[in-house]
């Protein structure tokens, strides 16, 4: 049983990122596996996944889902081997500090050397990174300038938009992963889904032919034009 | 239009002399600035002039004021604008219907729209504020208006209002009225609800509506109070305001190519949920349009937040430029779905099918369609 645990809707989730946990769960049914979606809000307890999603959201309640998980296990979880894939603020809280109003070095969960400023400007666009062979295509917006600590590989190298701070994109460490592509990244790509998927499952997943490709395949289009 | 921007140019004052000397009404909100517009001005009744055009800034204000005398103004607001056509048309009365997720990688975030409300409304003796009290944020808003005529009226989109806009701890939207553990809750002297009828500070009227869904009982029940304030009878009002069949070509019967369809307009979260909930059990098929232009919104993300999930059953035909995006939305849903490469390709129903289109979609199905 795969237990997929969206983190926080009720704060981080303004650009319907629930989407993500939803395109994890229905990926992995469609081979087979037994996938439990759980939506954990800001009173419930932190339940024991094997898969935990961060979206994005504004200062407030960034700072709030912060301290919320911080007095939660989810560093417990993490040490034991779940994931964790987030997005946006999402990606900010797991790392060491983050900007906020009035808050220049707000701490965050501490996950992994990761810190994140506040840029010159706001973002708001197409995000196209390349991630080894492939491209994660998405939309971003946000005003954050995240750099990453020795040791922290980035998730890909910026191809249009800005990602972490225009060269770079999210990052890997360990079980996290992270990207700016806010929004539901994983039903736009659907490789990446499956790349975290299999990571966690532990083994190669088949192709799964849905109208999902011919949506990734048209937005790659896109985003060269 | 051009005229509009003309104007401005020529004088950034233009809108508050065009302005001086008459009764304002303004509509703001995310969700049915436009029909309850109309629905106001159908029922103030007279000589009333409004930006119907569409173009809800500044310059659609200055084109629509410049030309006509008539001393009753109904105005739509865009969001982003309240505050700046605050300061120049002084209106007698503002409503505020709503505030929730849209477009968002244009006007960023919803709280800081609720924000910039709050200091633009702060105070204002000579003006009456129309708010709705189910919604956190427009509360939040409107607290510190001197005077306001709270409306407690079906709102059943609360996913951007999940946080207390005060203090940003959970509020608590439970059996009774919402609230925060900080104080901040929902306002309790209401001057206008809906209880078999309209009741409007304490009065109740009977209120029938041609146009369809809770939501425009909302939409027609702060027109209403609205249109008190400026010293209209409500039951007069309400007489006209029921009349009111179709605003900008939404909610009516059109055809196009031999197939009926009913046009609805939704372009965001909430505003699709309340359709979605309107549509009928027998209705097998359904058309939904999603385009993402400048006008739409570049970002498509709010798909994931629509509860598709209320179509299983339905079989949903996937129309406009980004309808793969939608058929991908709906496939992790679990709705049938038809991606629509050719709209020739569209069956031909011996009954009217809800077709639901996003903005820039919804105008190009209005005007390729003609009305029954």
């Amino acid at each position: 049983m795969l237990t997929i645990a969206n983190l926080l809707p009720d704060l981080l989730g303004t650009y319907g990122d629930a989407g993500n946990a939803l395109v994890l769960a229905q990926r992995a049914r469609a081979r087979g596996e037994e996938a439990l979606l759980l939506s954990v809000e800001v009173n419930d307890p932190l339940p024991v996944a094997s898969i935990y999603l961060l979206g994005g959201g504004e200062d407030g309640p960034q700072r709030l889902a912060c301290d919320v998980l911080a007095r939660g296990a989810l560093a417990e979880r993490v040490a034991d081997g779940a994931t964790v894939v987030a997005v946006c603020a999402g990606l900010q809280i797991l790392g060491t500090s983050f900007s906020v109003e009035g808050d220049d070095r707000y701490v965050g969960l501490g996950l992994c050397d990761v810190t994140t400023t506040r840029g010159a400007t706001r973002s708001v666009g197409e995000l196209r990174v390349r991630v080894g062979e492939r491209l994660l295509v998405g939309f971003e917006n946000h005003g954050g300038r995240t750099t990453l600590g020795e040791g922290v590989a980035a998730l890909g190298r910026v191809e249009h938009g800005r990602g972490n701070d225009g060269l770079r994109d999210g990052f890997r460490s360990g079980t996290l992963w992270a990207t700016y592509a806010h929004g539901p990244v994983l039903a736009q790509n659907p490789w990446f889904a499956d790349a975290i998927l299999s990571s966690v499952l532990g083994y190669e997943l088949d192709p799964l032919d849905s109208v999902a490709d011919l949506l990734y395949e048209e937005r790659c289009r896109a985003s060269r034009s | 239009m051009i005229g509009g921007r003309v104007g401005l140019a020529l004088s950034p004052s233009l809108l508050v002399s065009l302005a001086r000397a008459r009764t304002s009404i303004l509509v703001s909100g995310t969700n049915g600035k436009t029909t309850t517009t109309a629905l106001v001005v159908a029922g103030w009744g007279g000589d009333v002039v409004t930006n119907d055009t569409g173009s809800n800034m500044p310059p659609g204000h200055v084109a629509a004021l410049a030309g006509s005398s008539a001393t009753r103004v109904v105005l739509e607001v865009d969001e982003a604008w309240l505050g700046a056509v605050l300061t120049q048309v002084r209106p007698r009365v503002v409503v505020l219907l709503n505030l929730s997720r849209d477009q968002l990688d244009r006007a960023n975030e919803v709280r800081q729209m609720a924000e910039r409300w709050r200091l633009a409304l702060a105070g204002g003796d000579e003006r009456v504020v129309v708010a709705n009290a189910n919604d956190p944020l427009v509360v939040w808003a409107a607290s510190e208006a001197t005077n306001v005529r709270w409306c407690d009226v079906p709102t059943p989109w609360q996913a951007d209002a999940r946080s207390c806009p005060q203090c940003t701890l959970a509020l608590e939207h439970g059996a009774g009225p919402w609230r925060c553990s900080c104080g901040f809750a929902k306002p309790s002297a209401i001057t206008t609800s809906l209880r078999d009828g309209l009741v409007i500070a304490g009065t109740r009227h009977e209120m029938r509506l041609a146009l369809p869904g809770a939501f425009n009982e909302a939409n027609a029940a702060m027109a209403v109070t609205a249109l008190v304030e400026v010293g209209v009878d409500a039951d007069q009002a309400l007489a006209r305001v029921g009349d009111v069949e179709a605003v900008a070509g939404r909610f009516t019967l059109r055809t196009w190519n031999g197939r009926t369809m009913r046009l609805l307009l939704a372009k965001n979260p909430a505003g699709f949920d309340a359709l979605l909930s309107a549509v009928e059990p027998d209705d097998s098929d359904v058309w939904i349009a999603i385009n993402a232009r400048i006008a739409d919104g570049h970002d498509p993300s709010w798909l994931y937040d629509v509860p598709f999930e209320k179509l299983r059953g339905h079989l949903v035909w996937c129309l406009g430029e980004r309808r793969l995006d939608l058929a991908t939305r709906l496939d992790y849903a679990g709705v049938a779905f038809r991606v629509v490469d050719d709209e020739k390709e569209l069956p031909v129903e011996s009954r009217a099918v809800p077709l639901i289109a996003n903005y820039t979609a919804f105008a190009e199905w209005l005007a390729r369609s003609v009305p029954c």
